[in-house]
């Protein structure tokens, strides 16, 4: 029996596609071979959905700038593969999210934004000797375990508090010392009471007097009491120490009750830098101070960063300016250490002196994983924006002190 | 020592918030202070209520107070559902039964709330949440006037709904003896799945009175369902008047204790109160014809 062979039409294309293949596979290998991939996590769902999501835009924005200039020229122009986690606002679900993100090869995690959530991503990260960069969490324990990985880039407690006191006795100085008395009004969990306990200390000591210390309870829904009490105090400077629900609430309270201080000033305040409390509650938010993480307005990056948020309708916070920030901080590392290896990540980041980023700070300089070029600054709501207005040489307006009486 | 000058807007303040209190004590007034049915659930179904009215505001822009007539006549709908099928037939009749039977539906519907719409803290935004009325001495949020004058009309409509009509007698029959009402025709296990569910469409618009200025989470009915029973007990058990009252003062001691021992222990007043009125006058301020 004899066979003959023809030539199918199957058979053809068969040919071209192995062909095809041939040609294409090589290209698909080095591709894969120039990634870096990168932990984006935040806590993009749960109590803090807000703030983990607009941290997550912050660091996508950086990526995509990156990736479309070339990506990492020390690796030959590799681009950077974010792996975006969610790490839920909840400690036991961060751990698993790095583990995870170790699994999937990241070379390095950015996040996740909260202090409690931090305590927990930077030793898990450590584990797989992971490099993780800090975007916020301003607990100072953070950077106090001897953790070699972690590196927060911006500053801590300690540093946001001492700068807040400074800025303010300078305020107040240059306006002529018109406050002299002060009434704090804070939250009843670690973050209220140890600010309080901190300002009820140090206060007196750079002259002011300490009216009254009011806690209340996270949620509070009525402030009526509270701000009864300050109104009968008549205090020259109120300071708030909570979260955003209830900064807002005591705020608009305030301007309810028809209290007129001469200044609202808070300290990592938590509605105070809000643009979304700037534009929901406008009237009540006018010229509320704060000392805060803020972006230094007049570098070009960071007017090229508000209009890239203006055009994806992002509100300007200061989380999308920090993981920006992390990601130029990550991109200069990644280029000195010329490497994906997390070792030698983790040495490029230590050696960092970075100061050409969007953030007002001296040059970088990591000491066991605080940046300690890192500072706040002192903002203002004024009219639709947020303002900086302390220190002078990042100052895009003029301190607005005593504040104009209400009509 | 707070001054004098804010004693007058805190004890109106109180008032409102009292007001508040009433409005749920009056539902539970008329479950457990007229049919002696210890509803361990009016919290959760108030924290439905809370969830119902929040939804209708943000998924189709309905107004609380426009929403108060539809949730009402729901919630008294689903109140009768719930004595008529589940809290009637499986309590067969025994009061701690019913304890039992209403614990176990709190534990449920606070799970499935808990599970549905996680423990987040929800508000919503109406334009008048922040408005005042200038009284002169004191500024009162617009709400709160509102739900303070809602509470006194509800007190007022239900004094006369059981004095008044069929019903409310068939009620008080029953209450009073129930073999009896049976023997002279009434529907038993319809008045008291009727006093259910009117009770129920009570918790319904202090519901959409309250979310204007308060918040809803799956928590949120605990906070007033102790303050319910000291309310119906301190007004006197199955006293419309006395409930009104008792939630008012009630809130008024609570708004005084926050102002003298801090805002965080303003509660302890209120409790304070139920003990001395459990050891000194337990018939309660108006109870005293049910002794």
């Amino acid at each position: 029996m004899i066979r003959t062979r023809t030539l199918s039409r199957r058979r053809v294309l068969a040919g071209t596609g192995a062909a095809v293949a041939s040609l294409g596979f090589p290209a698909v290998l080095r591709a894969q071979a120039q990634v870096v991939k990168i932990g984006i996590l935040h806590p993009v769902t749960g109590a803090l959905s807000y703030s983990g999501t607009q941290a997550r835009h912050g660091a996508r924005i950086r990526i995509e700038e990156i990736n479309a200039a070339g990506g990492i020229k020390s690796l030959a122009g590799a681009k950077i593969e974010p792996i975006y986690a969610d790490c839920e606002s909840k400690p036991d679900v961060t751990t698993a999210e790095v583990d995870k993100l170790a699994d999937d090869g990241a070379a390095l995690i950015l996040g996740p934004y909260a202090s409690g959530l931090a305590l927990v991503s930077t030793q898990a990260a450590a584990k797989h000797n992971m490099a993780n960069v800090v975007d916020v969490g301003v607990v100072d324990a953070i950077v106090e375990r001897g953790l070699t990985n972690t590196f927060r880039f911006a500053p801590g407690l300690k540093k946001v508090t001492s700068t807040a006191l400074e800025n303010l006795v300078k305020i107040n100085d240059a306006a002529g010392k018109p406050a002299k008395t002060v009434f704090i009004i804070h939250e009843d969990s670690a973050f209220g009471t140890g600010m309080a306990k901190l300002l009820n200390d140090e206060l007196p000591k750079r002259g002011f007097t300490i009216l009254g210390t009011e806690a209340h309870g996270t949620p509070t829904r009525d402030f009526t009491n509270i701000v009864l009490k300050v109104k009968a105090a008549d205090p020259d400077l109120v300071i708030p120490a909570n979260y955003y629900n209830e900064y807002v609430l005591f705020v608009r309270t305030l301007v309810q009750q028809r209290v007129q201080p001469k200044a609202v000033y808070s300290i990592l305040g938590g509605g105070a830098s809000s643009i979304k409390f700037v534009h929901e509650f406008n009237a009540e938010a006018q010229y509320v101070m704060d000392c805060n993480h803020w972006y230094d307005p007049r570098k070009p990056a960071s007017k090229a960063l508000t209009q890239k948020l203006a055009a994806q309708k992002i509100d300007l916070t200061y989380e999308v300016m920090l993981n920006y920030a992390c990601m130029q901080l990550i991109e200069d590392a990644l280029e000195r250490a010329a490497s994906a290896d997390r070792q030698k990540i983790i040495a490029a980041l230590a050696a960092s002196t970075l100061s050409d980023h969007i953030m007002p700070y001296g040059p970088t300089k990591f000491v066991n994983g605080n940046n300690e070029g890192a500072q706040p600054v002192n903002t203002q709501i004024r009219g639709e924006s947020i303002e900086v207005i302390f220190p002078k040489e990042f100052a895009t307006a003029e301190a607005v002190f005593p504040i104009p009486h209400r009509a | 020592m707070p001054e004098l000058s804010i004693l007058a807007p805190a004890v109106l303040n109180g008032l409102t918030v009292g007001a508040v209190y009433a409005l749920v004590a009056l539902g539970l007034t008329l479950i457990y202070g007229v049919l002696h049915i210890i509803n361990f659930a009016h919290g959760s179904l108030l924290m439905l209520a809370l969830y119902a009215a929040f939804f209708l505001k943000v998924l189709l822009g309905v107004d609380p107070y426009l929403a108060l007539p539809i949730l009402a006549t729901a919630f008294f709908f689903l109140g009768y559902a719930l004595q008529y099928g589940v809290i009637g037939p499986a309590s067969h009749g025994k009061e701690q039964n019913v304890l039992l039977v209403t614990l176990a539906l709190a534990i449920i519907i606070d799970n499935l709330a808990l599970y549905l719409w996680t423990s987040t803290t929800r508000t919503i935004d109406v334009p008048y949440g922040f408005a005042v009325v200038d009284l002169g001495i004191a500024l009162i949020p617009v709400a709160r006037v509102i739900a303070f004058l809602a509470a006194l009309a509800l007190a007022g409509l239900l004094s006369l709904f059981m004095t008044a009509t069929d019903l409310g007698k068939a009620i008080r029959a029953v209450a009073r003896e129930r073999d009896g009402a049976r023997l002279v025709g009434i529907r038993v296990e319809h008045v008291y799945a009727m006093s259910f569910g009117i009770g129920t469409a009570c918790v319904a618009a202090a519901a959409c009175l309250l979310l204007p200025t308060f918040y809803v989470t799956p928590q949120v009915g605990y906070a007033f369902v102790l303050v319910a029973f000291t309310t119906v007990v301190l007004g006197g058990m199955g006293s419309f008047l006395g409930a009104l009252l008792g939630g008012l003062l009630l809130g008024v001691v609570e708004a005084l204790s926050g102002l003298f021992l801090g805002e965080s222990l303003g509660q302890i007043g209120i409790f304070a109160i139920f003990i001395l009125v459990l050891l000194f006058r337990p018939t309660g301020l108006f109870g005293s014809r049910l002794a």
